[in-house]
This record gives structure tokens, C-alpha cells and sequence, in this order.
């Protein structure tokens, strides 16, 4: 694919401008990093950074049975969320396999979702279904509306000048409405990183003024953009899922992990049966973390075998560098037997190299 | 801009041609393309390689790709000093970054690109 049929964000021209490089990244034409991905992320461990997350998917559904739509959508209990609340949860099919990962926001008079790039075709017609069969309406906001992140402990200094009400007090998976620059937005203190941050979302035409604002307003606590590829390294560290490795269309999200003992509700959802019986019987394969000191980086689709020679039980889903732990990290399936075992050895192209494997995360912010 | 009295392949690696020896390296646009590289795997002295075909690996951050060997022939001399100075390859790709020397079997191939073909491939693709 050339760059020319790439989808732009309103911040493209002036990720060009910075010197980012660019890459295709599930169509859109994304900054994959500026200068360099380990500095990247040592600067959002440190201080802070911005990205540019346009190219997410951002929609709602409202109508009076928006919430018993979002319930059959979700596997949380959307009743017992407070308004201003969010929830990491899952689109699963009846077969429990996932369709994508999600923040679910329930406000007080619509349901609001977030999701990701490469899954929003799919997303949205889900989406539009259940929500006509519950009689509510759904709308793509991803196009009228702006996303952009500060991730880092300098992000509430950062953006309090910025923004209405009480950014500061704010707590962790809760958002409110209020103004950035004076502009209308969304406020929500979440991200992918493991560090404190905020996800603010605005009319798209007001992306490139804030975008400026936030780095000038951060300049003297260091902050700059960030890329996309300090951005996985970071949500690696901080053990955090990404589709397409860690949850894919063959992934019941009990074997990652992502859902534990038992539901906590009766509420019906998509998937639920399928679920429960996982929880129920344990998954055949578990997620795991690993770190390895090979000089070799651990990539997704490498095998993982017992030592000495042993057969293969499991399989790479992702893994880099971490600037954070000084070594390279990693996650990976293995059958459930297996998960408990302590070093495993890893095949890449016929050498093994071996790996330790720890629990998840591999970084947790001080708080 | 790249040194015209240098040959390329359009697997981004230069080969530098003095009788029958050719040292090899990546190029300045590839070197950077990949960019923080934590992993270098040469071949051996002694070792024969084939104009094409993978004779190493260099892996970045984000990727692993494939050292093709520009010319048929035989190890001379691998640059072992790049093991603990893997950024001369990125900050001094033509110089102090080659990878290995080879001694050449036969001819070197009709398909190696001068300088400004290879400008060119690379306006390309950028």
C-alpha cells in the first residue's frame, strides 16, 4: 500500500513536521516513533508524552434501552457502574472468542465506547445490530471527533492549566465533561502505558490547537509526542493487551487472563455461556509473562519448548525491549500444564534461547 | 546521499569492490529505517555465501531482517568490533559500520545498482 491511500488524522501534517516517521497502521498514516523508540518511553516513565490516537474508533448509543443495549454487548455489569465511570471490557461472540477489547463509559444519558482501529468495521455493524434490536440509536463519533493522550507522571501538571473542573482529582477509569482550551471535550484519566495519564476526546477540528497547547504547556515538564512503538512497549510493560496478540478471534478472554473466578453478576451478555464454562473447566492455554536475557528480542509466532530439547507448548504473542526492566520482555500462550513452569526455551530460527517466565505485569507505577 | 563509488542491491546493502574483495555493509536508508538495533548475527570466516541469499540477520527494536550477500564467494574478515558498537552501523554506516569482507568467487552480479539507480529506488519507496 502506498501512503497516498493511507487515512490521515488532523494531526498527520504536523507529525510529519516534527520529523516522526510514519507507517501504515490499520490504514491510517500514524507516527510510529520521533526520536527513538527507548527514549520515547523512558520519557513517559519519567516525565510525560502525547500521542495521537485519532485513528481509534469512538461511538455511543443512546436511547432509553442504551444500557440494556451496552449490557449484552459487555461482560461487566453495567448497573453497577457510577455515572462518570469506565470499565476495560470485551466484545465476545456466542462462541466466547474475542472481537475486540473496549472502554465502556456510562454517562447519564448515553453509553459511550471506545475501541480499536483495526476492529472498527466490525465493531460499529455489531454495534448498529444491538442496538436496533434494543430500539436504541448508534452513532461513529470516530470522525467528528478527536482522541489525544498524555501519559506520565507530569500529565495532571500538564494539563490542569488546560482544563476545567478538577483534573486533579480526578480518579483512575473516571471521566467528566468539561473544557480543554475552552473547548467542549471529554475527560478521562486512562491510557495504555501503566503511568497516570489522560485520554481526551473534542471536536476534530480543534485537534491541531490542543495538540500545540498540550506540548507547550508541557514543555518545561519535558513533555513531547510519543509514537506508536513506544507506546506497545510500554503497554507490554505495564502487561496490557493488545489485539491481535494477546486477543485475537481465537482468544476466550479467560485464558488471558482478563476474566477471573466468577462473574460477579447474572447479567446476560454475548458470549456469557461460553465464558462461564471456560471459568468454569479452566482454559486450555494461559497467558504468561517472560523475560529473557537473549541478545535476540522475543517476536510474536516464535515457539516456546521445554528445556532441553522438549517438545513445544506454547507460542510468542508479543515482545520487546524494555527500557524499564533493562531487559527484553515478552507474553505468550502455553498450555495450561506448562504455565506454571519457570524457564521454557524459546526457537528462533532453530536456536533456543531460554526464558524465564514471571507474572504480569512486568512494571506497576508507585502510587 | 550515497557514495557514488560504491555498488547497491535493492535489498538495501552496499558492497564496496577493490580487486577481488568486496566489503559489504547496510545501507545509510536501511540503517535507519530500522533504527535502536539491539542484534547483529555475520557469518563465519570461511564461510561461503551466494549473491542473494541471507547470510546474516540484523534486528532492531521492532524487526529482524535478512543480510543478503551481494556477490558469490568466501568470508574473509568479519567486522567483530561492531558486536559491542552496534550504533556504527546507524552513525557510520559506510565507514566503520561494514559488516563483513568476501572474497569473490567469479563476477561480481551485472545487477548490482550504482549510486544514483540506488538514489533513486530509495526517493521511491520513502
Amino acid at each position: 500500500m502506498t501512503t497516498a491511500t493511507l487515512r490521515k488524522t488532523p494531526l498527520t501534517a504536523l507529525h510529519e513536521a516534527a520529523g516522526a516517521r510514519l507507517v501504515d497502521f490499520a490504514g491510517f498514516l500514524m507516527p510510529v516513533q520521533y526520536e527513538g523508540i527507548l527514549e520515547e518511553a523512558k520519557r513517559v516513565r519519567t516525565k510525560a508524552g502525547t500521542f495521537d490516537l485519532c485513528h481509534m474508533g469512538r461511538c455511543r448509543i443512546t436511547g432509553a434501552r442504551r444500557e440494556e443495549a451496552a449490557q449484552f454487548l459487555v461482560h461487566v455489569n453495567i448497573e453497577k457502574m457510577r455515572f462518570g465511570q469506565i470499565r476495560y471490557t470485551f466484545f465476545c461472540r456466542d462462541d466466547g472468542t474475542t472481537m475486540d477489547d473496549v472502554l465502556v463509559y456510562r454517562d447519564t444519558d448515553e453509553m459511550f465506547f471506545c475501541i480499536n482501529a483495526g476492529n472498527r468495521a466490525r465493531d460499529i455493524a455489531w454495534m448498529k445490530e444491538v442496538s436496533a434490536k434494543f430500539g436504541c440509536t448508534f452513532e461513529d463519533l470516530s470522525d467528528e471527533l478527536a482522541m489525544i493522550a498524555i501519559q506520565g507522571p507530569r500529565s495532571a501538571d500538564t494539563m490542569a492549566p488546560l482544563c476545567s473542573g478538577d483534573l486533579r482529582g480526578l480518579k483512575y477509569y473516571w471521566f467528566y465533561r468539561g473544557t480543554v482550551c475552552g473547548v467542549p471535550a471529554m475527560i478521562s484519566r486512562t491510557g495504555y502505558t501503566g503511568e497516570d495519564g489522560f485520554e481526551i476526546y473534542f471536536a476534530e477540528r480543534e485537534a491541531p490547537a490542543i495538540w500545540k497547547a498540550m506540548l507547550e504547556s508541557g514543555k518545561p515538564h519535558g513533555v513531547t509526542p510519543i509514537g506508536l512503538a513506544a507506546r506497545d512497549t510500554l503497554r507490554l510493560e505495564a502487561g496490557m493487551a493488545l489485539y491481535g496478540h494477546e486477543l485475537d478471534d481465537t482468544t476466550n478472554p479467560v485464558e488471558a487472563g482478563l476474566i477471573v473466578g466468577a462473574l460477579p453478576h447474572a447479567k446476560d451478555f454475548s458470549g456469557r455461556k461460553a465464558i462461564e464454562a471456560m471459568l468454569a473447566k479452566g482454559p486450555p492455554r494461559k497467558l504468561v509473562g517472560f523475560t529473557t536475557a537473549s541478545a535476540r528480542v522475543p517476536r510474536q509466532g516464535y515457539a516456546l519448548h521445554l528445556p532441553n530439547g522438549g517438545a513445544q507448548v506454547g507460542v510468542v504473542c508479543s515482545g520487546s525491549p524494555s527500557p524499564t526492566l533493562g531487559t527484553h520482555i515478552g507474553t505468550a500462550y502455553v498450555q495450561s500444564a506448562h504455565a506454571g513452569a519457570t524457564t521454557l526455551d524459546m526457537d528462533i530460527r532453530g536456536q533456543r534461547h531460554a526464558v524465564k517466565l514471571q507474572p504480569l505485569p512486568f512494571y506497576q507505577r508507585a502510587r | 546521499m550515497n557514495p557514488p563509488d560504491l555498488k547497491y542491491t535493492e535489498t538495501h546493502e552496499w558492497v564496496r569492490l577493490s580487486g577481488d574483495t568486496a566489503t559489504i555493509g547496510i545501507t545509510d536508508h536501511a540503517a535507519h529505517a530500522l533504527s535502536d538495533l539491539v542484534y547483529l548475527g555475520l557469518p563465519k570466516k570461511g564461510d561461503k555465501v551466494s549473491a542473494g541469499k541471507a547470510c546474516g540477520e540484523i534486528e532492531s527494536v521492532k524487526a529482524v531482517s535478512d543480510i543478503n550477500s551481494p556477490v558469490d564467494g568466501e568470508v574473509l574478515e568479519v567486522n567483530s568490533a561492531l558486536a559491542d558498537s552496534l550504533g556504527d552501523i546507524t552513525s557510520d554506516p559506510y565507514g566503520k559500520g561494514w559488516l563483513v569482507k568476501i572474497r569473490i568467487k567469479g563476477k561480481a552480479p551485472a545487477s548490482l545498482m550504482d549510486a544514483s539507480a540506488y538514489d533513486k529506488l530509495v526517493a521511491e519507496t520513502a
